[in-house]
């Protein structure tokens, strides 16, 4: 089966390079007009379905590598490093990316199967497909020269074959583990796809922007996943690791966050391309951006450039990443300068407060946000390049810079939806705002009498301030959404004298993308009021003999046993808590140390008890050696639920956005020429 | 006369106000278990995990619990701020910081995000005024008074409407 692997491995690797040569050549000749011995169009026919054969190859490949580690083959280097023989089934598809080797064969795989759906799109526009098609071959390319020749998968193992493998890294043994990942590279491989269609339509010089409504959703779903990514990331940091937060501005989170910021600025970007024909060039570069970052994040935590505790795979592989990113960046800059002349903007704008600068501005703060952290994460090489030592960059600095800018990009997210196209008056600014206005100070003020003040202990809490800020602008923005979307169905519950329920379902449908657009931002506000919660986080360590108590806000923890067990992939030691709330036992609490067999490396499996106000979160730390009893360490996380409850809504969100609107129904109707209100009533009910 | 004494009156009244809120901020001198917390997320763990000292929780660390001892005797001892972040960075280094001082290149680390946000936000409102600018001067040269007033009637209203659609 290694054979095999390794074989058609080989063979997507001709096929992509077939690919993208065929491919170029027929589009060569068909830009040039030039005679040729074979037609372009087969030509280039030939080059899609090559494609097409490679994902078969891939998936081969990827479907060997799984057999193997299902066979416990430890004749296979990988395998023997990241699988062992107890390690359950679920967990033994998670080490396809588990390593190095792996992870880059499942980004071929995903890109495969990503190209191998556009290539069966091909008819929606076969000259933009054919080139999109090409470029991916251009991506793919190189990912399966890594495999091939770089970090192959299938390489045997040097010296004698042990009985058991190394065995899954504990960190990734965690039901979230086998979804995480792939969710995150759906997203970073996801944009090479909506780069691709850029670049190709940019290379063709494609009239018009019908090229953005036909990537539209692609580029929406890839940042959905890469959406989920994140945050199932941040569920598993926040559940694993233990030390009850779930974003530490790691260089991994912060590779992840970066094509993100800049990809949520090309959704919001490329309406000012379709709707006015403005924007061109930054839209392409955006998108050329959002891809480079996706590279560029790769390379940071796959290249040892910088340390993290997400990183499970590191090596000298960065240098291949360094060259195909200069490559990438010398095509993309070839390409705008050669056809720059397409992108002639309009580039007219009539007020500096309208819909379409509020989103300049919240280009400029996502971009701005983006290099922040960009520049935090490259500071520490930086600085040791010029004073020779390496200073840390952890999250003090980004609390203090890319917080505010944070809750300025929520300001506008607020503002934006509130303000018209071309210009505003100061009668609708007025309408608009009055209320969400009131929210926003009658919230400040709310918090401020229920405690939560800006100072603390007799000292300025820069995290109340900001938790104070978030909750005042989180009330001021979801009211304004809430009120765009109550003007909305009214208006429509006047004319169709429907309930107002109905009527909002109505205006959802009559434009999901907008109305899918203001779910994903009350969504974000809802993620925002989470985040804002940690300001108030409480912990306490204690160890605990047995029917000794331990209190942590309301609760009062209560060690009712402490003892081991053990299966054929760990021990664990674990405690059994009682909680009491009010003298009254509510439930039982189980927080376990486990140290895994193979590895004999320690992971903690946290207790949480989540309710919508706060979470208890509770770690088992370990024993004490000269007493035997365990340490425990409670946290009170405040609000922490709303951030996974904001995703439900950003997920919701982003189905209704993609979810085609509803066309107006038209409705013949037999009137009589004396009674032109009935039709026109019953055109502009909608359906 | 009458207006300018308001001016006043209503500067005097400011400048109470934000004396209240400074007073309100920054008055007393912060506990030392607040001070314990605020430090502890102000340097780094050493083992190597990439935790915040205070945040610090493997299993079996041999250095967080001898250094958040040290943080706790330097506070009592009274030492400033300061002092005890220059303390750890002598003794472990300037990894031992969580965020890059504020001097020398590492100031650099600050003020860049600062500044590159300020120009971007300058350069783009300079843009915004620089295309709004030329949009109406094209408008004031190619636009009837009928057309004028069509476009304001337009703009009324598409203001009244809600469904305008993105």
């Amino acid at each position: 089966m290694a054979a095999f692997g390794s074989f058609v491995l080989l063979i997507a690797l001709a096929l992509a390079a077939y690919n993208l040569f065929a491919g170029a050549v027929a589009l060569r000749l068909i830009a040039t007009g030039q005679p040729a011995r074979i037609s372009p169009e087969r030509l280039a026919d030939t080059a899609r379905r090559a494609g097409i054969a490679g994902f078969v190859a891939v998936t081969g490949a990827a479907f060997a590598l799984v057999w193997l580690v299902f066979a416990n083959d430890f004749s296979i280097a990988y395998i023997a490093e990241h699988s062992n023989r107890a390690l359950p089934a679920a967990y033994k598809f998670a080490a396809l990316w588990s390593g190095q080797e792996g992870s880059l064969l499942l980004w071929a795989w995903l890109l495969g199967a990503y190209g191998f759906v556009l290539r069966l799109l091909h008819k929606t526009d076969v000259k933009l497909y054919a080139y999109a098609g090409t470029i991916l071959a251009g991506v793919q390319v190189f990912f399966l020269t890594l495999v091939n020749f770089v970090a192959p998968p299938f390489s045997l193992l040097r010296g004698a074959i042990p009985d058991d493998g190394n065995g899954l890294n504990p960190l990734l043994q965690y039901p979230e583990m086998v979804i995480h990942p792939p969710m995150l590279y759906l997203g970073y491989v996801g944009f090479t796809v909506p780069f691709a269609f850029a670049l190709g339509a940019l290379m063709m010089r494609y009239p018009g922007e019908k090229w953005i409504k036909i990537t539209r959703s692609w580029t929406l779903v890839t940042w959905l996943f890469l959406t989920m990514g994140i945050f199932l990331g941040m569920h598993w940091a926040y559940a694993v690791l233990g030390w009850g937060g779930y974003w530490g501005w790691d260089p991994v989170e912060n590779a992840s966050f970066m094509p993100w910021l800049t990809g949520t600025a090309f959704l919001h970007s490329v309406m000012m391309q379709e709707r006015k024909g403005m924007m061109k060039s930054w839209n392409v570069w955006l998108i050329f951006s959002t891809f480079a970052l996706s590279i560029l994040g790769t390379l940071l935590t796959r290249g040892g450039l910088v340390s993290s505790v997400h990183a499970f795979a590191q090596s000298s592989i960065g240098n291949w990443f360094v060259a195909f990113l200069v490559i990438v960046l010398a095509v993309c800059i070839f390409t705008y300068v050669l056809q720059r002349s397409h992108l002639q903007s309009e580039q007219r704008l009539e007020s500096l407060v309208s819909r379409e600068s509020s989103f300049l501005f919240n280009n400029l703060v996502l971009l701005a946000a983006c290099f922040v952290i960009l520049w935090g994460t490259l500071f520490p090489i930086l600085s040791e390049y010029v004073q020779g030592t390496k200073v840390t960059v952890g999250a003090p600095f980004y609390n203090r810079v890319a917080v505010p800018i944070g809750l300025f990009l929520l300001f506008l997210t607020g503002v934006g939806p509130l303000l018209p196209w071309r210009s505003t008056s100061l009668r609708a600014v007025r309408r608009n705002f009055v209320i969400p206005s009131i929210a926003l100070w009658g919230t400040l003020i709310v918090c401020l009498v229920a405690g939560v003040k800006p100072w603390h202990d007799g000292s300025f809490d820069a995290g109340n301030f900001y938790a104070l800020v978030a909750f005042g602008l989180s009330a001021g923005v979801f009211t304004a959404i809430l009120s765009e979307y109550l003007r909305g169905a009214n208006v429509i519950r006047k004319q169709t004298r429907r309930n107002l329920f109905s009527a909002m379902y109505l205006l959802i449908r009559r434009n999901t993308r907008r109305y899918g657009g203001y779910l994903i931002h009350i969504g974000v506000v809802i993620v925002v009021v989470g985040l804002a919660g940690s300001a108030f986080n409480r912990n306490s360590e204690s160890e605990l003999t047995l029917n000794s108590t331990m209190s942590v806000g309301p609760y009062t923890l209560k060690c009712v046993g402490f003892t081991q067990d053990s299966n054929l992939n760990y021990n664990s030691e674990y405690a059994l808590l009682d909680v009491y709330r009010g003298g009254k036992k509510q439930f039982q609490m189980t927080p376990e140390k486990r140290v895994y067999l193979a590895s004999q490396q320690p992971q903690t499996m946290v207790a949480i008890h989540s309710v919508p106000g706060w979470d208890l979160y509770v770690v088992y730390e370990g024993t004490n050696p000269d007493t035997g009893n365990p340490i425990i360490k409670a946290f009170l996380n405040p609000l922490v639920s709303w951030i996974w409850a904001g995703v439900i809504f950003i997920v919701l969100g982003t189905f209704v956005a993609l979810t085609p609107n509803l066309a107006p129904a038209t409705v013949a109707l037999r009137v009589a020429a004396a009674q032109p209100s009935t039709a026109e009533a019953a055109v502009r009910g909608g359906d | 006369m009458q207006k300018r004494m308001s001016g006043s009156t209503w500067m005097k009244a400011a400048q109470a106000l934000l004396l209240a809120v400074a007073v309100c901020f920054w008055t007393g001198a912060a506990s030392d278990s607040a001070r314990f917390n605020n430090l502890s997320h102000r340097l780094m763990c050493t083992c190597g995990c990439a935790q915040l000292l205070g945040e610090c929780n493997h299993v079996g660390c041999t250095e967080s619990g001898r250094e958040r001892n040290e943080l706790s005797a330097a506070i009592a001892s009274g030492a400033t701020d300061d002092q005890i972040l220059g303390s750890f960075a002598a003794k472990y280094g300037v990894t031992a910081l969580a965020a890059p001082p504020t001097k020398g290149f590492s100031l650099v680390a600050w003020v860049a995000p600062f500044a590159v946000f300020a120009a971007a936000l300058l350069g783009t409102i300079l843009l915004v005024r620089h295309w709004s600018l030329g949009r109406a001067a094209a408008s004031a040269q190619a636009m009837t008074p009928e057309m004028v007033a069509l476009r304001e009637k337009i703009r009324r209203e598409t203001e009244a409407g809600a469904d305008g659609g993105v």
